[in-house]
């Protein structure tokens, strides 16, 4: 299963903030899409993701559009 | 695995404008996304963060030549003899809200609301509440009431504590 979240148009910390609520209800082994236009959410998910443990299975860069897919690994 | 299991930040937050009254916020709900346990000690001109309506916090121009803003593709700074006309003040302070708005910063109101969301523990200083003789009903519930002995006994057992 995988849900999809827009933060196209918000900026820091908002992205981050919105997927740590998305990602809160996910069962175990979900992937969460975020779409975002902040520049900055590229390295600030990867900290994310590392500093909670979960698995970012991809970063993408279309045209100004990001888009991450974040596997829900931990608890 | 989380790198961040059982890590602690604490924050003292001194500053009531509403420039300044971003960073602790946003430090502290992405802290606490992160999974950190976070702890805000408002104290001085920062309890201002805690009304109930932030609507009256502003920014000044004044002895601030940092402060460039963005304006029809220039910038522009105010010298500080219009800094101290009044109103000018306001004036900024509009610009600024408008400025953010455009941007898709979050508003204050949001940011604060997501930190108690995010069960960030909020300390209210008693010994300045007293000092600017603030009631308890004028600042926003599920706040506690202490002194610096309840903020050092969380500064020593938090990895960052930091001081804004």
């Amino acid at each position: 299963m995988s849900v999809e979240l827009d933060a196209k148009g918000l900026n820091c910390p908002l992205p981050i903030l919105k997927a740590k609520k998305a990602i809160k209800d996910l069962p175990a082994g979900d992937v969460l899409r975020v779409l975002s236009t902040d520049p900055g959410s590229v390295k600030d998910f990867e900290a994310f993701c590392r500093s909670t443990g979960n698995e970012l299975l991809s970063s993408a860069d279309d045209g100004g559009v990001y888009t991450f897919e974040i596997k829900k690994t931990a608890a | 695995m989380s790198n961040t299991d059982g890590k602690k930040m604490s924050i003292i937050v001194t500053k009531g404008t509403l420039d300044w009254a971003y960073p602790p916020f946003i430090l502290a709900t992405t802290a606490a996304s992160l999974g950190v346990q976070v702890t805000l000690f408002f104290t001085f001109y920062g309890l201002q963060l805690l009304k109930k309506d932030l609507g009256h916090l502003k920014i000044s121009t004044l002895g601030n030549p940092g402060m460039e803003m963005p304006m029809g593709g220039m910038h522009m700074s105010m010298p500080n003899v219009v800094s101290m006309l009044p109103g000018v003040d306001s004036m900024a302070s509009s610009m600024m809200k408008g400025l953010m708005k455009k941007k898709g910063v979050a508003s204050l109101e949001d940011l604060r609301e997501a930190t108690q969301d995010l069960e960030c523990r909020m300390i209210a200083c008693q010994m300045t509440v007293d000092l600017f003789e603030l009631k308890q009903d004028q600042l926003i519930d599920g706040l506690e009431y202490a002194g610096a002995a309840t903020w050092v006994e969380v500064a020593t057992d938090s990895e960052i504590n930091l001081f804004i």
